[in-house]
């Protein structure tokens, strides 16, 4: 088995839950946990030593190759997604959707880009799966969104130009990388001796696309309101998977391609991530918008993530993919947490919340769990990589951890003060229901998850070690 | 077998905790609190096996869990290891923490959430042996924000009152504050010795091998802010008077006795590296001596005025955790786990015994509604009376003894700090005795109705008392002078040969006179203002001059307010409303002008996801056009 498999399974689900009618949330939930089986069976194979990659030739001129690569880090990339989608799939049965039909074969659809995206091995593929990722989260954001109709065309339009934009930059890297190559297979490209100049534009292009996909800031202006006016499905594909789209690339392409580049800048990129941590911290401290707070929350936490890979260690770069990981579960669950209030209250404004604890313990004591993780309590998953990224920090420059490491105190702070504003105090004069068997389950599944490899994070360890380290020594050895 | 009965130790108070979560509801009326208690009471039984075995053996117990975390050059066990000091704090934490859960049951009696009470205590128990027993600094880190959190949730149980939130979650940053020192310290040590367990730190450290020892410094440096944080000294102390939000029970467990010694137990653990004797680690030390004592004297002189019965309490505990840190900056290591010992068992008892006294006033809290309790609650009143001469130094009372070590200590070392140890002794026993005389002596000044329901607490309320007052009575025979069993006992512990003890010579001699004369008169004042006078302080309104800045706390909460709360809130006001929003436009404006070069601005507006697709296909045609053409050309 081949790692083709996952994408045929959840290209295969996009069409079938396209025309299953009422009961699509079932048929998608199903493909879903087809794919996650998939991806463990090839993740089984992997460890056994089996080769799961796929090479075909797709065009022969100019040649482009049908390549998908199972290493390490795609496989947790790959995992990551599968595992999400049906958590983020099973998340929407407890609230009606219009025309089921269209919208979960659009999430399938969206897991289909993403995890190509991560498969890829060929450059132009690669692209292509990139760019394919957009269309679907376009619609779902546009049609089944919130708020008032304007402002969320508006938003998700700015969106949608914005990161073409820059992708368009990393398109033209590519082109130029196959006149020297003559094909797109990242092995190829990250062989290829550019001149520093050259490496200089090529990462730059990459950069445009990524930066503003991550978001680093400057680039996050798209990001608080599109996860504001984005259905809560959409809004966790975006946070828990397509961010991480950005940051992956950094790692598989940026990095191996442009070596010289990355050493040569790397100190900027470095502030320019811890920048984002601070800024997103203080930035989330006074959002009146639950889902807006928790969108400044994502930037600050990706900014260490990228600082995380931009120190070009082992640990680094481990620590990074790790909190990808973490991050996508934590903030898919607080989002989730967001819908349950939205599902009772009707309302975002944290303004209008709060007393919902008195009411409603289980999902008081979920949600502070997932708080708790966000701000990385040790013995959650987050803990263990935001530790690691900060100790390789250190190996910077201890002033690197010092600043990088405010977030520990600024997002205790805003966290905290959001928990309390939202679900302390006196007793809500509207009536909280607690959670439901369906809301309760999702939630329980994702704390599972976080505490679990809080405490044994030993396999996805031993699973992206390997290829971490081909991919710096791709990058150090020039 | 020995991971059998550490597993027993480490995990009976989590089943406590997830039992009560799950079911505690459904044990009847007591019975989250009976279970919780037993729970407690498993750990110090096996704890008290432990001890009695290492006091024959003298050989640490050491067992390796699971792999936990892996870095580049090192990696992290889930290790425990179980030796004089770890065993020695379990010993007092499942003790005192037995007692505590005893009282608890009587206390929280009436309330709804007792088995979420039950389970919150329990699992602050966990991760309170978690801290102790760790074998490596990360696992001490564990414990260390599990604490953090478990006291978050005790100060702010009452949750529907947001003060009491703003209380807990004040003490969750502050501590995080200082997390963050322990954090940087961490990876300093990590990034010099490739290591952070405790054994091999001890080996490499002591093996003389050449390290830089700036860095060192600067990692104890930080350490020691983690434990300013946590131990609640200047300037990360203001969290700890606000913590007394929670049910008294929880200040006298969490906020008194165990938890805030964790940043002693941190430093004792580690005396290998902070007893180092270069230059830069001594101005170190300096700065905890110093800390430690100015600590002691501005708690002890806000202590002097304020009404509250447990914030009095809670400078106390502000001071006396100074006192502890002076000890520890002068490298008496051993002086400072003796009056963490004490201090535990008369802290305590004094927490439990204003417990007793607020139950008995229906919540009452102010001592100017008190007086001549006394006469209703005689148990409450005596241990109360004992407690309050082991704090204020009086022989043959335990805090006599190890007070007495910290000022000796610092009367060989350092004169002016010893003169600062003395005033705030002396301010110690005079609040301590203004707090006694205000509340159970003269006449009651409550309510009618408050005076008719005023009674002795019951025996699950007095049983813990009891006990602990006989244990600030005799307490202090642990470390006798000239004859101290506690040195003994902590010297394969101490890394570079324990802190000469003194001799009993003349001036020890003078140095105790001088301590209980300090202690007396500090008591005789309390007696000639409050019992002789009959005075009562002032209505809040009345208070004027350095009466009134020390009882507004010198303004510190304001000042931190001014400093740091406000600027950051108004800065993140200011990013939200103006900033966000023009930088928005800046990017974006940008953007727009690149498309418009291809296309109308008009067309951006309509947002017609065709037009963008199209143009998408149309780039991907044109580069593959491009390919073929270059391919051919």
């Amino acid at each position: 088995m081949d790692v083709s498999i996952v994408l045929i399974l959840l290209l295969a689900g996009t069409l079938v839950t396209l025309f299953s009618g009422k009961s699509a949330g079932k048929v998608a939930l199903a493909f879903g946990i087809l794919s996650l089986v998939a991806s463990i069976v090839l993740l089984s194979d992997y460890n056994a030593g089996k080769s799961i990659n796929v090479l075909a030739t797709w065009m022969e001129n100019p040649q482009i190759y049908f390549a998908l690569n199972g290493d390490g880090l795609s496989l947790a990339m790959l995992l990551l997604t599968t595992s999400l989608l049906p958590i983020i799939i099973y998340s929407t049965f407890g609230s009606e959707v219009k025309n089921p039909s269209s919208f979960y074969s659009l999430i399938l659809f969206m897991g289909f880009a993403m995890a190509g995206t991560f498969l890829a091995a060929d450059g132009f593929l690669y692209y292509i799966f990139w760019e394919l990722a957009l269309i679907p989260i376009y619609f779902i954001a546009l049609n089944w969104g919130n708020g008032d109709a304007k402002e969320r065309q508006k938003a998700v339009v700015k969106f949608f130009i914005y990161t073409f934009a820059g992708s368009l930059f990393m398109l033209a890297g590519f082109a130029y990388l196959y006149t020297k190559a003559g094909n797109f297979l990242v092995g190829n490209l990250s062989n290829l001796r550019l001149s520093d100049q050259e490496q200089f534009w090529i990462f730059l292009g990459f950069f445009a696309a990524y930066a503003i996909k991550i978001p680093l800031i400057p680039f996050h202006t798209w990001q608080a309101a599109v996860y504001q006016k984005a259905p809560t499905a959409g809004t966790m594909l975006l946070s828990g998977i397509m961010l991480k789209m950005g940051l992956y690339s950094v790692l598989r392409w940026q990095l191996p391609i442009a070596p010289y580049a990355a050493k040569a800048f790397m100190a900027t990129f470095l502030i320019f991530g811890i920048a984002g941590t601070i800024y997103g911290s203080i930035v989330a401290l006074r959002q009146k918008d639950l889902k807006k707070l928790l969108a400044y929350s994502s930037l600050a936490h990706v900014g260490l993530i990228a600082a995380g890979a931009y120190t070009l260690t082992v640990d680094g770069v481990r620590g990074a993919v790790l909190q990808m990981i973490s991050h996508g579960f934590v903030i898919v669950g607080l989002f989730f947490a967001a819908e349950v209030i939205y599902r009772r209250y009707q309302t975002r404004d944290i303004s209008q919340m709060g007393g919902i604890r008195v009411q409603a313990p289980k999902f008081t004591s979920m949600f502070l769990i997932l708080v708790l993780a966000s701000v990385a309590l040790p013995t959650t998953f987050n803990f263990v990589g935001e530790f690691t990224v900060l100790y390789a920090l250190s190996t910077i420059d201890i002033w690197f951890a010092i600043i990088g490491g405010l977030t520990i105190i600024l997002g205790a702070y805003y966290m905290l003060k959001m928990f309390q504003n939202v679900m302390l105090g006196e007793t809500n004069a509207k009536p909280f229901a607690d959670l439901t068997f369906q809301e309760g389950l999702t939630m329980a599944v994702i704390i599972g998850v976080l505490f679990f490899f809080g405490m044994y994070p030993k396999p996805i360890n031993d699973l992206i070690t390997p290829s971490i380290q081909q991919i710096l020594n791709y990058t150090l050895k020039s | 077998m020995d991971i059998a009965y550490i597993l027993l130790l480490l995990l009976a108070p989590f089943a406590g905790f997830l039992f009560n979560v799950f079911f505690g509801k459904k044990l009847g009326h007591n019975g989250a609190g009976y279970l919780a208690t037993f729970a407690v009471f498993v750990s110090f039984l096996v704890t008290h096996f432990y001890f009695v075995q290492i006091n024959q053996t003298a050989q640490p117990v050491t067992v390796k869990l699971f792999d936990w975390i892996q870095l580049g050059k090192f990696s992290i066990d889930f290790g425990i290891v179980l030796d004089q000091l770890s065993l020695l704090w379990l010993m007092f934490v499942t003790g005192i923490g037995s007692l505590i859960h005893l009282y608890s049951v009587s206390y929280m009696h009436d309330d709804e959430n007792r088995h979420k009470f039950f389970a919150y205590l329990n699992l602050f128990i966990f991760f309170m042996v978690t801290l102790v027993t760790g074998s490596n600094l990360l696992v001490m880190f564990i414990g260390w924000e599990g604490v953090g959190l478990c006291s978050y949730l005790l100060i702010g149980f009452w949750y529907k009152n947001q003060d009491y939130n703003d209380a807990a979650k004040k003490a969750f940053i502050m501590n995080r504050i200082g997390d963050l020192g322990f954090l940087i310290g961490i990876f300093l040590l990590g990034h010099l010795f490739g290591t952070l367990d405790y054994a091999a730190l001890k080996s490499a450290i002591m093996s003389g091998a050449e390290v830089d020892h700036t860095m060192l410094a600067l990692a104890a440096l930080a350490l020691f802010i983690g434990a300013c944080g946590k131990s609640a000294q200047i300037p990360l102390y203001t969290w700890l008077p606000d913590a007394m939000a929670g049910p008294t029970p929880v200040s006298a467990l969490i906020h008194a006795a165990t938890m805030v010694t964790a940043g002693i137990f941190m430093i004792t653990r580690l005396n290998f590296l902070f007893g180092i004797s270069s230059a830069d680690m001594q101005t170190v030390n300096m700065v905890i001596a110093i800390v430690g004592a100015f600590t002691a004297l501005v708690a002890a002189t806000i202590g002097l005025v304020q009404n509250d019965i447990k914030k009095v309490l809670a400078y106390s505990t502000v001071s006396q955790l100074g006192l502890m840190f002076l000890a520890l900056g002068l490298g008496a290591y051993e002086v400072a786990v003796f009056h963490v010992i004490t201090h535990a068992f008369f802290k305590a008892c004094l927490f439990l015994g204003s417990g007793s006294v607020i139950h008995a006033m229906h919540g009452e809290q102010d001592m100017r509604n008190m007086g001549g309790l006394k006469k209703w609650m005689s148990v409450t009143y005596i241990t109360f009376l004992i407690s309050s001469l082991a704090i204020s130094g009086i022989p043959p009372f335990s805090g006599f003894f190890s007070k007495d070590e910290i000022l000796m200590t610092a009367f060989h070392e350092n004169k002016a700090l010893w003169v600062i140890a003395s005033l705030a002794s002396i301010m110690t026993a005079f609040y301590m005795f203004r707090l006694l005389y205000l509340t159970f002596f003269k006449e009651f000044r409550g309510t009618d109705e408050q005076k008719h329901h005023l009674h002795e607490s019951p025996a699950l309320i007095t049983f813990p008392l009891i006990v602990l007052a006989i244990l600030a009575t005799v307490g202090g025979l642990i470390s006798l002078p000239g004859n101290s069993w506690l040195s003994h006992y902590l010297e394969p512990i101490i890394a570079y040969g324990g802190h000469s003890e003194h001799h009993l010579d003349a001036t020890a001699y003078m140095l105790m006179g001088l301590a209980v004369v300090g202690g007396l008169i500090g008591i005789g004042i309390a007696y000639a203002k409050y019992l002789k006078k009959g005075e009562v302080p002032p209505a809040d309104a009345q208070m004027t001059g350095f009466h009134k800045l020390l009882y507004h706390k010198y303004y510190v909460d304001e000042v931190y307010d001014a400093l740091f709360v406000k600027p950051i809130n108004a800065i993140s006001t200011f990013l939200r409303d103006t900033f966000e929003s023009a930088l928005s436009g800046l990017v974006f404006g940008l953007g727009k002008a690149t498309n418009a070069i291809g296309d109308s601005g008009k067309m951006l507006h309509n947002g017609s996801i065709g037009r963008y697709l199209f143009a998408f296909t149309l780039g991907v045609v044109a580069i593959i056009t491009y390919l073929f053409f270059n391919k051919i050309v």
